[in-house]
């Protein structure tokens, strides 16, 4: 009996954190096409949305709506079932990352040990990268499909260019890793609890970031590339290809690509502020429920920290070309990546030995 | 109008790209039909007409005044110193003197609609290589000359201000002011773009080396205006055939060696300054007197004298319905447009109406290099090439 109760509330914990989970990244995912707006907006002397709702606060609204209103064109010579498929590949795969992500410690209820993730995988780290690659597939199965040379264009592009940075992006958390000794992105956080002590004083906070700045550089910028954002946001290179991939899209299906890009962009930055900057770490003081709570705010800000990053670099930052970002890549990123793995390992061989 | 492309032998496999009339990047509907092997370029021609607007016939049944407001519409960016093109040569054909007062008041407003014409050229080529937040920045400013434009001209873009003979009107008091205070402020937003651009690694290596033309290629090509200065070429109308009393201003004109979309933009950044030095210089120098020249049969009288005055009745009835009868002959004369050499030719048969008109239109010349520009290159190299020659459809098509 006490068997089935246990069983049940596993069941009932898992489909509550799933619905709550998958509510809260979708509306985070508009807000920060909301966010973006508005903040590029700042950076470019205009206001930005303002109208519907106040100060546009409606606007991902708005635009869900009108995308759904849309009418949905399919291109005449287009492959029909990889044209349909693509996207619903990039929607779904954008949003099972996130199923591995913690956002906060755990907390009793009813006796219960609940921890906030909705399942912690011992290879978390591994299954995201895996889900994130398979990604690359929606966008080259785009570009193919629709029969047209714009999106042909900018799905060979981000092919080459998913592959490439797929690699700097493994390697700079390689570091990480190997000082953590899991891949489980609840034990990747278990060794930034802490502080570094001058002379008894707390200092810095145990973070990867202040011993791997070399991995975080590697990851972040090949994470941008990943995400397909300005300065590489070559696969679409507006005023280069047109819309690249999704060129051909219109309606729910070009939304579907639009929220894969930006769930993406969470999903990145989530990774980054676990793996660097100590995840859900933070002060905690109060009783107990803001014990509970307040390690998802800290988690919340350092992640909407990251995606200003990104918002900031749009509104400075012109489009690099392509063989140049190639070239980046391969001769810059990942060296620096392996000389990351290199450094790392040895001093860790030296601290054992 | 069919395109073909000559075949090149060894390279059947290509992708023939269309690249426009509806590309973002190709201001306005330029057709670039590309032949690409892979992402670079083995071949390209263009397809142009797109805007073709018949503006050079239509000249052959207007009044030399009523033509003023067609060219407006050709170079849309830059429409005083198209006006001021069509002016100076139906004046030179009728030997027409113009009073200093006017004369500096057109080289304020060429200035400043040189600078106009420039921001829109930064900010496009500038979205077209990816750097959103200069596009705005440089609509920002347009929008204060425009609004400078406005104050004289009552139009922002289609302004028809200048007249044959002179000005159309005084400007209203305080424009003077405007023009000091943007005069003032320019120079720290001209800082702005340039800290965004000019040594950002990406914006460099975007840009040097690409699209590089000889000074010899450009003159081949008849490549003018900064294009060409950008390949080292020191040739500015305004210095070599002085007019509307250029010769009275100081100015440097920029010029760069290397010939690449670096180098010309590096020269029109540097002609903004010159430019705003030269609007600085007119609002100093600026001389009293009339704004149109004393010839009553060419030039409308004045509101009040028509009142009082039954010859400037008669005048002014004579030139509305009619028109005036320049003398019998041709003439070219040709301007330092932001674009380039921007040339008028013009017939006279001694009707009010002119029996020819040709426009040598600098973006038409200047879009000729382009396929040399992009040959081997790769697409994104095509739109920073578009951007760096500034092209504007209305004066290719006319």
């Amino acid at each position: 009996m006490a068997q089935f109760a246990e069983a049940h509330f596993f069941l009932i914990e898992s489909v509550v954190k799933i619905i709550v989970v998958l509510f809260v990244l979708l509306t985070a995912v508009a807000y920060v096409v909301w966010l973006e707006r508005k903040v590029v907006a700042r950076i470019q002397s205009r206001w930005g949305p303002y109208w519907v709702g106040p100060h546009g606060l409606l606007q991902p609204l708005a635009d869900g709506l009108k995308f759904l209103f849309k009418e949905d064109i399919v291109v005449q010579d287009a492959d029909k079932v990889i044209y349909w498929m693509a996207p619903f590949l990039a929607f779904t795969l954008a949003f099972l990352s996130i199923a591995v992500i913690p956002f906060g410690g755990s907390f009793q209820l009813f006796g219960h040990t609940i921890q906030l993730q909705i399942t912690d995988l011992n290879v978390g780290l591994l299954y995201v990268f895996a889900v994130t690659s398979l990604g690359v597939y929606s966008i080259a199965l785009a570009g193919w499909s629709a029969n047209s040379k714009y999106p042909l264009f900018g799905g060979l592009r981000s092919s080459a260019q998913m592959i490439s940075y797929e690699l700097s992006l493994g390697l700079g958390v390689v570091g990480v890793l190997m000082i953590s000794g899991t891949l489980s992105l609840r034990g990747v956080v278990t060794p930034q609890v802490g502080f570094w002590h001058i002379a008894g004083i707390p200092f810095l906070p145990r973070w990867n970031v202040f011993r791997q700045p070399l991995g975080f550089l590697v990851y972040f910028i090949a994470a941008i590339a990943e995400t397909n954002r300005i300065p590489f946001d070559l696969p679409e290179g507006e005023t280069e290809l047109v819309g690249g991939f999704h060129t051909e899209y219109s309606s729910f299906k070009f939304a579907m690509f639009f929220i894969a890009e930006y769930a993406n962009m969470v999903t990145v930055s989530c990774l980054a502020t676990l793996l660097f900057f100590g995840g859900w770490l933070g002060p905690l003081f109060g009783p107990y429920w803001l014990r509970v709570i307040l390690p998802v705010i800290w988690f919340c800000l350092k992640v909407f920290c990251f995606l200003f990053f990104y918002i900031w670099m749009r509104g400075t930052l012109p489009r690099f070309r392509y063989d140049q970002l190639m070239a980046f890549g391969w001769k810059v990123l990942l060296p620096l990546g392996f000389l990351n793995v290199l450094g790392t390992s040895f001093v860790i061989a030296w601290l054992h030995s | 109008m069919p395109v073909t492309l000559e075949k090149i032998p060894g390279q059947e496999e290509r992708i023939i790209l269309s690249m426009g009339p509806q590309h973002p990047s190709t201001h306005g509907v330029l057709r670039v039909v590309l032949a690409l092997d892979g992402e670079t370029v083995v071949g390209s021609t263009y397809d142009i007409g797109y805007l073709h607007t018949g503006f050079e016939k239509s000249f052959e049944s207007k009044t030399y005044s009523q033509c003023i407001t067609l060219t407006d519409r050709m170079d849309y960016l830059a429409p005083l110193s198209n006006n001021l093109g069509f002016c100076l040569a139906t004046e030179k054909l009728l030997e027409l003197e113009i009073p200093s007062h006017a004369q500096y008041i057109r080289v304020l407003l060429t200035e400043l609609t040189r600078i106009q014409s420039h921001l829109v050229w930064l900010g496009t080529h500038a979205i077209d290589i990816g750097a959103m937040s200069v596009f705005l920045y440089c609509f920002r400013e347009r929008e204060e000359i425009l609004q400078i434009i406005e104050m004289v001209a009552g139009q922002r873009m289609m302004t028809s201000y200048f007249r044959i003979g002179g000005l159309a009107l005084e400007p209203p008091l305080g424009w003077l002011d405007r023009v000091r205070k943007f005069v003032k402020k320019f120079p720290s937003r001209l800082n702005e773009y340039e800290d965004l651009l000019t040594h950002n690694p990406i914006w460099v290596r975007r840009t040097q080396g690409v699209g590089t033309l000889s000074a010899e290629a450009a003159l081949a090509l008849g490549l003018s205006g900064p294009s060409l200065r950008a390949s080292g070429v020191n040739w500015d109308i305004r210095k070599a055939e002085p007019y509307s009393s250029y010769e009275k201003f100081k100015f440097e004109v920029p010029t760069r060696t290397e010939g690449d979309v670096y180098a010309r933009y590096l020269v029109r950044i540097e002609e903004m300054r010159q430019s705003l030095g030269i609007v600085q210089q007119a609002m100093d120098g600026l001389p009293e007197g009339p704004i149109r020249t004393n010839a009553p049969h060419i030039v409308l009288p004045e509101r009040e004298s028509m009142k009082t005055s039954i010859e400037a009745l008669i005048y002014h009835f004579k030139i509305v319905t009619e028109g005036f009868h320049p003398p019998v002959g041709e003439v070219y004369l040709s301007i330092e447009s932001p674009r380039g050499e921007l040339g008028f030719y013009t017939v006279s048969d001694g009707s009010p109406k002119p029996f020819r008109c040709h426009v040598r239109a600098p973006s038409f010349a200047n879009l000729q290099a382009l396929s040399k520009m992009i040959e081997g290159r790769l697409i994104a190299d095509v739109v920073a090439c578009i951007g760096s020659i500034d092209v504007v459809l209305g004066e290719i098509d006319r």
